[in-house]
């Protein structure tokens, strides 16, 4: 067995030479033999009834495949949760961009001309666009009252606290819809036989989600339905759910024209017509005492769904459960909402609404710190959680955090005593105001509740007649560090070398269902299970006798390549059990929300220009406990990734909606952050000591998109003694705030 | 292009790639991008935005960086076209593919490609850049995973062996 440790060394990603490249085959690489191109008419109008859909006359369509929701075998519905979202709008259409007609043809030019000889005649509907008209029912637009979901998480009594409060905060903030923004867009090739049914080959970051659609769209067992991953580049969310629908559109064109069909959107069509960050409201009214203490408070979390349930309701969750952030809340009610609109519906992106709640919480506790008369350091360091204590969801501490240390270290790595000292100096001087922001944030890891009990997870580790170990899993690369993380981890319980373990294609025909890539679930749940299947395979070597108590590489291999030839496969699974004494209310919404959570203070220092109005991150400090660092450097790019994501959610990323569409959609006018608009995003690790996930690890995918867009907002805030409650702050927000104070 | 566009509207094209001469009969219209990857299969060249904006589909052509997804094919005549495929030669790039590997440089890797044809093409101009440099050299390649703080060591990284010389 080697004695040096893989877990924590930075090994060579698995895919890395690849992609440095240029031979890694992303989905619009490929090619087959007769392939069609595919593409979609969609709804021009945000609601309405389809009335007639004409084909121009100057058009040879006889070349051409089409495809409406009459052709549709099974359930015309995209399967999620809900079962609510059309495959194809039939009768009438709910939101703009909504897929009615899907053509096929061997030319992607004469393709693009004839969608747009297609013309649908609707009778046009009132729409709603607004979370506030959606709540008044200006149009009922879903269900009776437009709600797709509510929830309520209750706390302690909260009629004792409102007189016994010296103080009560109040606070209303708004974050926006925010584009994922992968640089490849969403594609997918389908190919269709009777006798192997369906094959699906895409990018997309949940290969058994396409699976389960395809069998509900098409009517097929599960041996008929195959999906296969290919290199996938970027997806941050929004390849969790929409490669259903784009497979789903694939899949018919290629069943009734007999030819595979690739369907890749292009960038307009990606970001109009995909999913987007939810926008939220939330609004704070909070019970304090004079030296800084929360006693309790309300907090009433929105979010705009649009059209159809998708994932909001999950979204919705993890928004409610953040909503109090790493406070300790003696009492609280936390009531969440969300509501329909008619735009296309918004759906995951990293953090999945806890961004959203956690702005609002972090803004706010800024603004209960100027109530009181304490400064954001100090309001902070009184309230946070400390272990023995409970969270909202009364999920109690059990790890030894030490919140207070982690922000004391934060503090001196980013200078922000002095720093604030200086700025309060030069500030009156200057045509320039700096600021600094801090952002205490946490995030739970896994599905929610529950969620991975439901999940049921399942990986397989195999001896290969090589020698070789292989990982089947169906969680997937997309960036972020799958590939490598997950046979770091089996080298790690094996004992053997990284270079002697590979990961399987995620091939729904080739891996067992280890659940979604998705919720910073993989290196710990995922991670857990691989150890666990690993070792079963060194159990099954040694009880043969074929291993040792203690061996080199080259016997692990011997003995597996003996095994295999013997008994023709050596493989062993393991399938995720909860940990005992978890317990969670799904009706209560009470108890252990996440099987753990990881926890970082960030803090921004922002310059604002009062020539431009810009405002500019100067510095950021990014610290976090995320129990043990696996891979260093994929870890630190995956925090420096997140919080620039979280740079451009804060101070440029905004989408411009009309009538229900987005009128940016390209990359010219939807600005995100570029090599010269980021400081110096400097990360650190702290490891404080965790219960779950393999060799000590804890999510990190998410967390560093919760922390920066708050830690701007105050920065910006406290640079010019002006409160920033809504986000993007983009300059004309600046300009419209100063020129309201009515100063020169 | 397809069958299904008329012959008759097509022109030859002859341009070197990577070291070699190809000839391919194009629409007028083409892309130069799509002649890399359809006609060519140099599929290392990727489509970002195919507005010239994410830089996913630069390329080196006659030596200058362009976007190839602005460049009508025909532009390209007799030019000399350098793509991701053919940068394993160059000792810079392969420093910098090292670079990019061992630093992080590279996460989902769509925009790797471009990235490193941006950054050979600073290296070649100055062996020694600042990381001032480097940003706005970088500036006009987007990377949506990075926060691009281990692609600027990176580059960095690739150019510290010249640098010592």
């Amino acid at each position: 067995m080697t004695e040096e440790h893989i877990i924590g060394s930075s090994v060579p990603r698995k895919e890395g030479r690849d992609k440095v490249t240029g031979a890694a085959r992303y989905i619009d690489d490929l090619s087959m033999p007769g392939m069609l191109y595919g593409a979609t008419v969609r709804s021009q109008i945000p609601r309405g009834l389809i009335r007639n859909i004409a084909f121009d006359p100057q058009v040879d369509w006889s070349d051409f495949v089409s495809v409406t929701a009459k052709d549709i075998p099974g359930q015309n519905c995209i399967a999620l949760i809900g079962d609510d979202q059309p495959c194809l709008a039939n009768e009438r259409v709910n939101h703009p961009e909504e897929p009615i007609l899907l053509l096929a043809h061997p030319d992607r030019h004469l393709l693009r001309k004839a969608v747009d000889a297609v013309r649908i005649e609707y009778e046009p509907l009132p729409a709603i666009f607004t979370m506030e008209e959606s709540e008044r029912c200006a149009q009922v637009i879903w269900g009776t009252d437009n709600t797709f979901k509510r929830f309520l998480i209750a706390k302690g009594d909260l009629d004792e606290i409102w007189s016994k409060a010296d103080f009560i905060v109040e606070g209303e903030y708004a974050t926006g819809a925010q584009e994922q923004l992968y640089i490849e867009n969403n594609g997918v090739i389908a190919a269709f036989d009777t006798e192997h049914g369906i094959t699906v080959w895409g990018s997309l970051q949940c290969p058994y989600y396409v699976h389960k659609a395809l069998m509900a769209l098409c009517d097929l067992p599960a041996d008929k339905v195959r999906v296969v991953q290919a290199e996938t580049g970027g997806a941050f969310g929004g390849k969790e759910d929409y490669p259903s629908m784009i497979a789903s559109h694939a899949t018919l064109l290629a069943m009734k024209s007999g030819h595979p069909v690739k369907m890749v959107y292009d960038r307009l069509e990606d970001m109009t017509a995909t999913t987007k960050r939810h926008p939220s409201r939330t609004r704070h009214r909070t019970a304090v005492t004079k030296d800084g203490t929360i006693l309790g408070g309300e907090i009433d979390f929105t979010i705009d769904g649009g059209a159809y349930a998708t994932l909001s309701s999950v979204v919705l969750s993890r928004g409610v459960i953040h909503a109090g952030g790493p406070y300790y809340w003696p009492s609280v009610r936390i009531r969440g909402k969300a509501v329909a609109t008619n735009m296309p519906p918004h759906g995951a992106f990293r953090g999945f609404g806890a961004p959203q709640s956690l702005f609002a919480m972090e803004r706010h506790m800024d603004r209960i710190a100027e109530a009181v008369g304490l400064s954001p350091v100090e309001i902070r360091r009184r309230n946070f959680l400390k272990p023995g204590q409970t969270t909202t969801t009364e999920q109690a501490i059990r790890e030894d955090i030490d919140l207070g240390k982690l922000l004391d270290r934060a503090l001196e790595l980013s200078d922000y005593t002095a720093k604030k000292a200086r700025f309060r100096q030069e500030n009156p001087l200057g045509r320039s105001k700096r600021g600094m922001g801090i952002a205490a944030v946490l995030h739970g890891a896994g599905f929610t509740g529950s969620g991975e009990r439901y999940l049921a997870s399942v990986v397989a580790v195999e001896g290969c007649a090589d020698g070789g170990v292989r990982v089947l899993v169906s969680s997937t690369e997309f960036g972020q560090g799958t590939n490598t993380v997950l046979c770091q981890i089996a080298a790690e319980a094996l004992g053997i070398s990284y270079e002697d373990v590979r990961i399987a294609p995620p091939d729904t025909n080739l891996v067992p269902n280890s659940g979604p890539t998705v919720a910073s679930r993989t290196a710990m749940v995922v991670g857990s299970l691989v150890r666990s299947a690993a070792l079963g395979i060194r159990q099954t070597l040694r009880a043969g006798g074929g291993l040792g108590e203690s061996y080199s590489g080259e016997e692990f291999r011997q003995a597996c390549r003996q095994y295999v030839a013997a008994h023709g496969e050596l493989r062993s699974y393991a399938h995720y059990e909860s940990p005992a004494g978890v317990f969670w209310d799904d009706q209560k919404y009470r108890g252990e929300a996440y099987a753990s959570f990881a926890w970082a203070i960030y803090i921004a220092e922002v310059e604002v220009n009062l020539l431009t109005y810009s405002a500019t991150v100067e510095d950021f400090v990014a610290l976090q406990e995320i129990g043990r660092v696996l891979h260093p450097v994929l870890a630190r790019g995956q925090i420096a990734g997140g919080v620039a994501q979280g740079i451009g959610f804060a101070l440029y990323e905004k989408v411009v909606w009309q009538n229900g569409r987005m009128q940016n959609g390209q990359m010219t006018n939807y600005i995100m952050p570029t090599s010269a608009d980021l400081p110096p995003i400097r990360v650190f690790f702290e490891e404080m000591g965790n219960l779950h996930g393999a060799y000590g690890a804890k999510g990190i995918g998410e967390l560093p998109m919760d922390g920066p867009a708050p830690a701007i907002a105050n920065a910006i805030a406290a640079a010019l003694g002006t409160r920033f409650d809504s986000i993007p702050v983009l300059p004309e927000d600046i300009l419209e705030a100063i020129s309201a104070r009515g100063e020169p | 292009m397809s069958q299904a566009c008329e012959k008759r509207h097509q022109r030859e094209l002859s341009f070197t790639v990577n070291g070699k001469l190809e000839t391919v009969r194009i629409h007028p219209m083409e892309r130069l991008l799509d002649v890399l990857r359809q006609q060519l299969g140099l599929t290392g060249t990727k489509e970002g935005c195919g507005e010239g904006e994410c830089g996913a589909c630069a390329i080196l052509m006659d030596g200058q960086l362009v976007n190839s997804c602005l460049i009508p094919a025909l532009q390209a005549a007799d030019a000399q076209v350098i793509t991701i495929e053919g940068v394993a030669d160059d000792p810079e790039a392969s420093a910098l593919q090292a670079a990019f590997l061992q630093c992080g440089g590279a996460q989902c890797g769509m925009c790797t490609p471009g990235m490193i044809l941006s950054a050979s093409h600073l290296l070649r101009k100055q062996p020694a850049p600042t990381l001032e440099d480097i940003r706005e050299a970088l500036g006009g390649n987007l990377c949506r995973c990075t926060g691009y703080m281990q692609i600027f060591e990176a580059v960095a990284q690739a150019a510290r062996p010249r640098t010592g010389r």
